[in-house]
């Protein structure tokens, strides 16, 4: 039987839409593939039945030759997007057994294009952390390992249980979210494509908060075009989401092919980080190198408050969440911890429900927000946000594109980066700058380091300029020629 | 600046987290050694500077006033942890 798990996206709708297979063959190959998969850990939740009914469904539709963009095509949904009827607790014990009784606008779009949900994927408590281990259900593995060593790996974080499942082939593309670098940084892990658009392309309705003002939500998939099928249906207008931006998604999947001739690539000298390994060095030359053989012209830019970016968002990011995680109470929903008054009810409940990593960043963010202390901290940082953005403002009236690498090491071991908080952090120095100023970044895999292990490329575009990280992504992929997997040893 | 056991105290009351009285000493180290590293933002000359608040020039949508869902209580009381009579059922809060 042919693996039907291993078609990209594209393919696999192809074949949907010619009959050459069913949604319920297909849907069948990955129920099985994540069953004998557990040991990655990456998804939380498995939801069998409503798949093969949703396939079932999508079959009436393909042999009528009617459909979505995406009909009968089986996904993973991060834990963090609420799917009706299907417990979502992004991966946090205060949310207990929550099951919606909505759906997030994301998702729907998705079943109204067709999608196939094979189950909720595992992530980082709350999408607080860069490796996975802060989820209630432990640490999702990467299907990567290094070279000759059995030692396990972190997917990477927040989104692991996407990145993870996209690279062992346990769903044809997964959706994610990114508030700091949790698309594009376990992409880079484990060798597979993640893309954030600009802040408000995506709705937040549904997506269980971090920090209100980076979240934004984008898919993780095989190939740069499969990113941009599946992020092309993720967005759209929303009412129910004040900050979504009213604005036409475009056919990105186009874009992927049209190549670099002409565009203008900026290279900030400032990502040339102190410590930063050789050979990710080396992949930035090589990336730049394809990029000027496909014609594109480089261009040296300066992005000097580059360094500034992480302490900003470790306000900004800690302060929005505990503003947003105030309504974790264990009155409406999730799980409460009596105690002898309300306010020991309060306490018991958040202590025994948040892990290590949520409780510090709460902490840190009332900290940052209390009286006397609003201004030297929260407002500060938001100025900082704003020098941020004006580099890259200034930057894009030189070059259409920046490329950079996606993160500064290639996957560590469980327990490597957890000791001390600050150096987990640094693991998102490359990618928080998109956040912080609202820009698209894709992060596509380029080349493999000397362990063995997949080592991304980072495009970064123009506000509303997806189109230009899908081209820039879409050259970098041809030239890198990227086809490895991971062994299978699960 | 740098953070006391007493503040650890203070900002965990405010964030109604029980911290035991040993965690709070690690804490204070931990807390500690991120504000230290944020404290660099000091070196950025921020006059004059208004804060970011969106990458795309937006105003804030206006609709009109009028209630678009509800009668759907049984939804709502759904996931709590406690409720009787279509009601929620919570920690007695007034003495």
């Amino acid at each position: 039987m042919t693996e039907l798990t291993k078609l990209t996206l594209a393919a696999a709708l192809d074949g949907l839409k010619a009959k050459e297979f069913s949604s319920r063959e297909i849907t069948q190959q990955f129920v099985d593939a994540i069953e004998g998969a557990r040991t990655l850990n990456a998804y939380v939740v498995e939801t069998p039945e409503k798949a093969l009914a949703m396939a079932d469904a999508s079959d009436v539709k393909l042999a009528k030759g009617e459909g979505g963009k995406l009909e009968g095509a089986p996904l993973g949904i991060k834990d963090l997007y609420c799917t009706k009827g299907v417990r979502t607790t992004a991966c946090s014990n205060i949310l207990g057994e929550f099951t919606p009784t909505y759906e997030s606008t994301v998702t729907q779009n998705l079943w109204d294009e067709g999608a196939v949900m094979l189950g909720k994927l595992n992530m980082d408590e709350f999408a607080m952390g860069s490796s996975n281990e802060t989820s209630r259900f432990g640490n999702v593995i990467n299907p990567w390992r290094r070279k000759g060593d059995n030692q396990g790996l972190t997917p990477g974080g927040s989104s692991g249980g996407s990145a993870a499942s996209v690279a062992a082939d346990l769903c044809l593309a997964a959706t994610a979210s990114d508030t700091g670098g949790s698309i594009r940084q376990p992409a880079a892990f484990t060798g597979t494509v993640g893309i954030k658009p600009t802040y408000g392309r995506a709705s937040r309705y549904g997506m269980v908060a971090f920090a209100s003002s980076l979240d934004q939500a984008g898919p993780i998939a095989k190939t740069v075009e499969d990113s941009a099928i599946l992020l092309e249906a993720m967005c759209s207008h929303d009412l129910k989401d004040s900050t979504s931006l009213n604005v036409e998604t475009p056919d990105w999947r186009n874009d992927v092919g049209r190549g670099v001739e002409g565009m203008r690539i900026g290279i900030p000298k400032e990502y040339r980080m102190e410590g930063m390994s050789e050979e990710i060095d080396k992949l930035w030359e090589q990336g730049i190198e394809w990029l000027k053989t496909a014609g594109a012209e480089i261009v040296d830019i300066s992005l000097p408050h580059t360094k500034y970016a992480l302490p900003a968002y470790y306000i900004v990011a800690p302060a929005e969440a505990s503003s947003n995680l105030a309504r974790y109470d264990g009155m409406r929903y999730g799980a409460r911890v009596a105690g002898e008054n309300l306010t020991a009810t309060y306490e018991g409940t958040r202590a025994g429900g948040f892990g290590a990593e949520v409780q510090r960043r709460l902490m840190i963010g009332t900290y940052v927000l209390s009286s006397g202390y609003y201004d030297a901290y929260y407002l500060r940082a938001q100025k900082v946000r704003t020098k941020i953005l004006n580099d890259f403002v200034e930057a894009f009236e030189s070059c259409d594109a920046v490329l950079t690498p996606t993160c500064p090491s290639p996957a560590f071991a469980f327990g490597e980066k957890s000791g001390d908080p600050v150096e987990m952090y640094l693991n998102d120095v490359f990618t928080v700058t998109a956040n912080l100023a609202g820009l698209p970044g894709i992060s596509v895999p380029a080349g493999l380091s000397s362990g063995g292990l997949p080592l991304g490329l980072q495009v970064i575009g123009k506000a509303l300029d997806e189109t230009a990280c899908f081209r820039v992504g879409g050259e970098l992929e041809r030239a890198a020629g990227f086809v490895a997997k991971a062994d299978k040893w699960w | 600046m740098s953070v006391t056991k007493d503040d650890v105290r203070k900002v965990a009351r405010l964030s109604r987290i029980a911290v035991s009285e040993q965690h709070v000493e690690e804490l204070v180290g931990e807390l500690n050694g991120i504000l230290s590293w944020i404290d660099q933002l000091n070196e950025v000359d921020i006059e004059g500077v208004e804060p970011m608040t969106s990458v795309v020039e937006t105003d804030l949508p206006m609709r009109d006033d009028v209630v678009t869902d509800g009668n759907i209580r049984d939804q709502v009381l759904a996931n709590a942890p406690r409720s009787e009579d279509g009601f929620f059922v919570v920690p007695k809060a007034v003495e």
